[in-house]
């Protein structure tokens, strides 16, 4: 070993063999230490159980036209709101409104008397209170943001409208989420 | 006065391990300028708060619950059942606002002094670090009792990582381990909340080493260099802090023994209820003026990012503050900005305190630029306009009364010196 010193080794361009040994090397430790870190990181993310809840079956039949009914679906509250023929009107009056995030109500909607969406406010996270606002929909007591009759944010500092989730109907008045 | 000793066991440690000289060096010897004043308190009391606050923390964790269906009612169960469980418990909850208490004082003492600039400048930012961590630590400390506010709390302040843009979304859900607040995040913050106090512990250190490697500031901001401007910390200064330790003891206990919930919130006496958000969500006194800050804002992103710049702008001070002169006792214009920015934070914390409408509204955002533009623009300028008054030769001098206020020139801008 001491008979190869480093000088002994230099090419053209002043690189040592050594430089690329120490590169090497230390490339290689460290793609070792994101690996590793990667089940670390990885655990904090939901687990298996958690994603096995991720879909809720309702029945939609007893909710009376005028009514709404908060479900729970992945932890969150989920409004389902059977709309009046006014609030429907209303919301696609509104589609043509100035909207800090346009959407149709069409697009919100599989069913126009059936509104669906997660009860969580997009702005911090609390759930908006339902038929309360400037727009007759939802107000969030947080922060103050108001929400329309297809649930869409009008004034406040929340940036989306109220998400909808993944839905579908198995039957006439049942539908499963997620 | 070196470290001196006749006994054999000692002498036996000390030369396998120095470590007697070292704590001899650092809590007796250690030169202090003589001329603190009752603002030089508040980092031993900060530090002996840490103290109760592990202590009472290490208690409770034995009687505490870290599960949804459990964790409100064992800390229930700690308030009746256990012995003295309500005491440790309201010292714990009041300890924390009373290391708030300490450090902001602390820094506001920094910021008055001129702490923070060269060659202290580290010493400065390792402090900014701890408070970040003990915000961090509170914040998930608050969860754990699992109460209305404690879940709210948590949903609020996770969902601003949710403003990131692109992986917002993805970031939340790492960091509930789930679709929202729940067991997961629970257990997750009970780990953080017992392990970030020793981290504390270590920066504390990193802080107290880069303190005594330069020795501390003092209220005239010039640096000690006669013989007499220093004083052992023994015994003058581990009296006097003793002295601030019972004082601040007799204010705390205050609070302990007749206003125990005086700085906390009713509706955290509820279990938490995920489908039901309470009328008004206010986090802990603590965070106030920065959640006024994140509330100015009509826009979530640049809400989050004005609330995280309010703390990150001050690791810049040291720069942005180009004035020669440390100390505000010779700085006119800067004191009175000082005491503007003071009452700036303390309407933040007011206007943080109420719904985010009408006159609130409008304080927290004149406060919001007016906190900016303190760091951004008056402290950039005032090193040239603002001219200081002549600064004492020496700390005995101005003490004994050598009559200090003819000597010194008056100081520029610190423009190429260092």
């Amino acid at each position: 070993m001491s008979a190869m010193t480093p000088e002994s080794n230099h090419g053209e361009d002043g690189v040592k063999r050594r430089d690329f040994l120490y590169i090497s090397t230390a490339a290689f430790g460290g793609a070792g230490v994101v690996a590793a870190a990667w089940p670390f990181v990885h655990q904090m993310n939901p687990s298996a159980d958690v994603l096995a809840l991720s879909s809720t079956e309702v029945d939609l039949s007893g909710i009376e036209v005028g009514q709404s009914l908060t479900v729970v679906w992945r932890g969150k509250p989920v409004f389902i709101r059977h709309r009046t023929p006014e609030e429907i009107e209303e919301a696609r009056a509104d589609d043509a409104a100035d909207l800090p995030d346009p959407q149709t109500d069409a697009e919100r909607v599989i069913k126009p008397e059936w509104l669906v969406v997660v009860g969580v406010c997009t702005h911090l996270g609390c759930v908006p209170l339902g038929q309360a606002g400037d727009f007759g929909g939802w107000f969030c007591p947080c922060h103050g943001s108001h929400y329309d009759t297809s649930a869409r944010i009008r004034i406040g500092p929340a940036p989306e409208n109220l998400i909808v989730p993944p839905y579908e109907f198995t039957a006439d008045t049942q539908i499963l989420i997620g | 006065m070196s470290f001196q000793t006749n006994n054999p066991v000692i002498k036996w440690v000390e030369y396998r391990l120095p470590i007697f000289s070292f704590l001899h060096h650092s809590l007796v010897e250690y030169p202090t300028p003589r001329n603190f004043n009752i603002w030089y308190q508040f980092g031993s009391i900060a530090g002996i708060i840490l103290v109760v606050q592990i202590v009472t923390g290490i208690v409770l964790a034995m009687h505490y619950t870290p599960h949804v269906d459990y964790a409100f009612d064992s800390v229930e169960h700690i308030m009746r059942d256990v012995n003295y469980g309500w005491l440790i418990r309201y010292m714990h909850a009041n300890g924390a606002s009373m290391f708030f208490i300490a450090v902001y004082i602390h820094i506001f003492r920094g910021l008055y002094y001129g702490s923070y600039k060269a060659p202290r400048e580290l010493l400065w930012m390792i402090g900014l670090v701890i408070l970040l961590l003990m915000m961090a630590t509170a914040f998930m400390g608050y969860v754990l009792p699992w109460g209305q506010m404690s879940f709210w709390g948590a949903t609020v302040i996770t969902n601003l990582f949710s403003a990131v843009p692109l992986v917002g979304e993805q970031i939340v859900t790492w960091l509930w381990g789930g679709f929202s607040v729940d067991n997961a995040t629970l257990n997750r913050f009970y780990s953080l909340h017992y392990l970030l106090p020793f981290v504390l512990v270590g920066l504390v250190v990193l802080h107290l080493w880069a303190l005594h490697h330069h020795g501390s500031n003092n209220p005239l901001g010039i640096d000690a260099k006669a013989p007499g401007d220093k004083i052992p910390f023994h015994p003058y200064y581990t009296v006097k802090d003793l002295l601030g330790f019972a004082l601040f003891g007799l204010f705390f206990a205050v609070f302990l023994f007749y206003l125990p919930n005086a700085l906390g919130h009713p509706d955290n006496y509820i279990p938490a209820d995920p489908l039901v958000t309470p009328a008004h969500i206010v986090p802990e006194w603590y965070f106030l003026p920065f959640y006024a800050i994140l509330r100015s804002v009509p826009d979530k992103l640049g809400g989050v990012v004005l609330m995280f710049g309010s703390i990150f702008i001050l690791f810049l001070l040291p720069w942005l503050d180009t004035s020669r002169v440390r100390s505000a006792k010779f700085r006119p214009i800067y004191k009175q900005f000082f005491w503007i920015f003071v009452i700036a934070t303390l309407a933040l914390g007011w206007a943080g305190s109420q719904p985010a409408e009408g006159m609130a509204l409008i304080i927290a955002r004149v406060g919001t630029i007016y906190y900016f533009v303190h760091f951004l623009v008056i402290m950039p300028l005032l090193g040239w306009f603002e001219r200081p008054k002549p600064l004492p030769k020496s700390i005995a001098e101005s003490v004994l009364g050598g009559g200090g206020q003819a000597a010194g020139a008056p100081a520029s801008p610190a423009r190429g010196k260092a």
